[in-house]
């Protein structure tokens, strides 16, 4: 493995279009809002199903 | 064989597999399409009326948290459908320009995307909601992406009509998300979508024959002709009149629902006899059109009595 990496030290790898790196950067925006909504959703059903115990716990 | 031609043999082929790995350049609106968000909007209409229309009072957020697993549940069948079917995709002009067959997604990021998105759904349905409504989202998912897609679509004429069971189910889901149960009323609501699904389709086969030959789909005109079509979606026409009917008579819905059927029905059975009797392609296109009309108009009806009933 190391032979093969050794025989091209230079290789840029993959490099992606200004379009690749717009269209990325949309999918990765758009992952986060869907995570973030579903945090939101998990704290609001939470919340729905405690009701008031949600305070309700020995401190 | 030398240690140098082995190794040319065994790596050769993983490089040919890396240059074969392109930059991803599907972008957000691909993967909503994936979602076939038209018939995710029906399926969440219709979850929503048994949702809202079973006994009980469930809450708002927990509501909404349903209907949000079952949008994401049948979009994620979507995804499955169009991975499993980007083949036959790629040769109708109606669904060519889908993103796997156009190549803006690439099959496996159809697939990865399709059973994150079912696995999500179902998960979370369950822990938020119940497992009962989230067993039958999985099933529906499953019924869709494999029974359907996988098996029937392209070994049988039959394919929509079994098929046809994976869209009827979110009523029944909803109701099940309201309940915790499965009641008669639910099971109803299945039967008139399960009914309706021949008829909507085969209409709609009727002019996109030659796309589904081109395609090898052994749709019911391909395989048993124009003639033998009209007849099962009058035939399939004539059951789903009294099909519809039947949330009035057995008393689950209000007269406004039960007159509304009655000449829904009748407007679906005289189109139906029409194109029986005097085949056109636009006659099939007005039954296509009035089968939406007429699902679309049965639940809201339904959902606008119950609305109205709870009101006063």
């Amino acid at each position: 493995m190391s032979d093969t990496m050794a025989e091209r030290p230079n290789e840029p790898g993959l490099v992606l279009t200004d379009e690749q790196k717009r269209r990325r950067r949309a999918r990765s925006i758009a992952i986060a809002l869907a995570l973030g909504a579903f945090v939101v959703l998990l704290y609001l059903v939470t919340i729905v199903k405690l009701g008031p115990g949600v305070l309700n716990r020995p401190l | 064989m030398s240690l140098v031609t082995d190794r040319a043999e065994l790596i050769s082929p993983m490089h040919a597999d890396a240059a074969r790995i392109e930059p991803s350049m599907a972008g957000v609106g691909d993967y909503l399409e994936l979602m076939k968000p038209r018939v995710m909007s029906l399926v969440v209409f219709t979850a929503l009326v048994g949702l809202a229309v079973a006994p009980g009072h469930l809450h708002p957020v927990l509501a909404f948290t349903a209907l949000l697993c079952i949008a994401v549940g049948a979009g994620a069948a979507g995804a499955l459908n169009m991975w499993y079917d980007a083949d036959i995709d790629a040769v109708m002009a109606r669904t060519a320009d889908r993103p796997v067959p156009a190549g803006r997604v690439q099959p496996r990021e159809a697939l990865g995307f399709g059973v994150t998105l079912a696995a999500f759904s179902v998960v979370t349905f369950g822990v938020l909601v119940n497992w009962l409504a989230a067993g039958l989202l999985a099933f529906t998912i499953f019924f869709y992406a494999v029974i359907y897609t996988m098996w029937l679509k392209r070994s049988t004429p039959q394919n929509i009509v079994i098929g046809g069971a994976a869209g009827a189910f979110p009523p029944m889901i909803g109701w099940a998300a309201a309940t915790g149960a499965i009641g008669i009323e639910s099971v109803l609501l299945f039967l008139i979508i399960f009914f309706w699904t021949p008829p909507h389709f085969w209409a709609l086969s009727l002019y996109k024959a030659e796309e589904y030959r081109r395609a090898g789909v052994p749709m019911l005109p391909v395989v048993s002709g124009l003639s033998e079509t009209r007849r099962q979606i009058l035939i399939y026409s004539l059951v789903l009149a009294p099909v519809g009917v039947s949330p009035w008579l057995l008393g689950y819905a209000g007269r406004s629902y039960g007159a509304v059927a009655v000449l829904a029905g009748a407007l679906m059975v005289a189109l139906a006899l029409k194109l029986w009797r005097r085949p056109a392609e636009r006659t099939a296109k007005q039954l296509f059109a009035f089968s939406i009309l007429y699902l679309f108009v049965l639940f809201a009806v339904l959902l606008v009595e119950h609305a109205l009933g709870r009101a006063a």
